[in-house]
């Protein structure tokens, strides 16, 4: 199922028959979806499923072999003042501080002064004060400091790739009411995960995808009760 | 504009910070050009004047070598972690990091030839008989054109297998006529043969050169997968 739910009105995100290779593997084969805002989109499947291409070529780090994306009219390039990205590694500078990186983050994005950076530090549960470099944080503390860059320029749309990964369940369960929050508040969130179990209830739809394409959208973790946790 | 100023000042002091809090590329750039002058000063016994004809060649050589693992290095720490994918998902221009890349590579390999050039004075026993002023020139405009090529080479370089090789091959073969001006004019200088106003000039006409052309492409080197 490719051409899934496409919205009658104009839709945040619109992919067009998007096939990224890399060589002679195809990542993405001809995915087709329309996105609309304020939802939380949770994009499931097994490993090499093509879930964090999808992901990078939203965020406009791989430039799609064929087919077309559009963000709010735009490219994801020009569009970027409104997507936040958290990948799989955490995009942070180890020999720095929390702090000191997303004062370094928020010049990118043209932010001065530090209240916005003391903010979101906040907004994640950690102490702005925190001198420690990243390299020396727990996994769970790095997640949330990556977390807090994604989200320092306030973006409508934002773009999650294994924000769990290695980080307990207490602070996992943390990070989703975080994100339902933001998705409350209006923004887009699509979030790449192998712990679905901890999305349901909070995940608008569940994107599943197998071998490079989306084969099935629905409103609820389980699929024709065939799927679950670990998917 | 005022966006690429900030953009470049604030990448160039996180380098700084970073490479402070290291010191993994000075250490290595220093040691290295150390070596280099005490291997060649016991290797070799020249009077004075042979001294001024080879120094030219001898010091830029050791400079070159060893701003090559400065290069190597600039690129390495912003590959950790993936972290100019943060960059790239930006909207800050790519030349503000490119610029910022270079001025960064520029201060210390800078700092490096103004650490080392009194060993060098001292080991080999150099004394200028032309205007040694002009070596100023020389070494600022020959720095220029080692660090922005090889910035630029070492971001083309960085997602290779063999990217501590890849660059010395990309950077050496076209550095050719930077290093022959640096070295000849740092020759003409020393003895006093004549003057080094040409090889200046051509120093300078390769810095516009090449530091145009980089940053015309860099944004096409950053953005490739």
């Amino acid at each position: 199922m490719t051409d899934a739910n496409i919205s009658p009105s104009l839709p945040l995100i619109a992919v067009r028959r998007l096939i990224k290779q890399f060589g002679r593997f195809a990542a993405l084969r001809g995915v087709t979806a329309d996105f609309d805002a304020g939802k939380f989109h949770v994009i499931l499947g097994d490993n090499g499923a093509g879930k964090t291409t999808l992901l990078r070529a939203l965020a406009g780090l791989a430039h799609p072999t064929r087919g077309t994306i559009s963000i709010l009219g735009k490219n994801p390039q020009a569009a970027c003042r409104e997507i936040g990205y958290m990948a799989h590694s955490s995009l942070l500078y180890d020999e720095m501080s929390g702090m000191e990186n997303l004062r370094y983050f928020a010049r990118l994005y043209d932010i001065a002064g530090d209240e916005r950076c003391e903010y979101v530090i906040r907004s994640v549960a950690l102490d702005p004060k925190l001198s420690r470099p990243v390299g020396k944080y727990s996994q769970g503390m790095r997640q949330r400091i990556s977390l807090a860059r994604a989200i320092l320029h306030d973006p409508q749309i934002l773009l999650l790739d294994e924000p769990f990964s290695n980080v307990d369940i207490n602070s996992a369960r943390d990070i989703v009411s975080l994100l339902k929050a933001m998705r409350d508040s209006g923004k887009t969130i699509f979030l790449v995960t192998h712990q679905a179990s901890l999305l349901q209830g909070a995940g608008d739809e569940f994107i599943w995808m197998q071998t490079g394409q989306i084969v099935d959208r629905t409103s609820d973790l389980l699929r024709d009760g065939m799927r679950g946790e670990g998917t | 504009m005022s966006s690429i100023r900030s953009i470049t000042a604030a990448t160039l002091v996180k380098d700084i910070r970073l490479e402070w809090r290291s010191r993994d590329a000075i250490n290595s750039m220093l040691f290295f050009s150390l070596l280099v002058v005490v291997i060649f000063s016991f290797s070799f016994d020249p009077n004075a004047e042979e001294s001024r004809q080879i120094a030219g060649g001898l010091i830029w050589v050791a400079f070159l070598f060893a701003a090559v693992v400065a290069l190597n290095q600039t690129w390495a720490r912003e590959l950790r972690n993936q972290v100019l994918d943060a960059y790239r998902v930006s909207p800050a221009p790519a030349s503000a990091l490119f610029i910022a890349k270079a001025l960064g590579n520029f201060i210390l390999v800078s700092l490096l030839e103004a650490l080392m050039a009194p060993l060098f004075v001292i080991f080999y026993n150099l004394r200028a008989l032309g205007p040694a002023w002009q070596l100023i020139p020389v070494a600022i405009l020959g720095t220029w054109a080692l660090v922005v090529n090889g910035t630029f080479f070492a971001a083309m370089s960085i997602r290779t297998r063999s990217r501590e090789i890849m660059l010395p091959l990309l950077l050496f073969p076209i550095s050719i006529p930077a290093v022959q001006s640096m070295v000849e004019a740092t020759r003409v200088i020393l003895t006093g043969d004549a003057s080094a106003r040409f090889w200046i000039v051509l120093l300078l006409t390769y810095d516009v050169v090449f530091t145009t052309a980089c940053l015309a492409l860099f944004d096409t080197i950053l953005q490739a997968e």
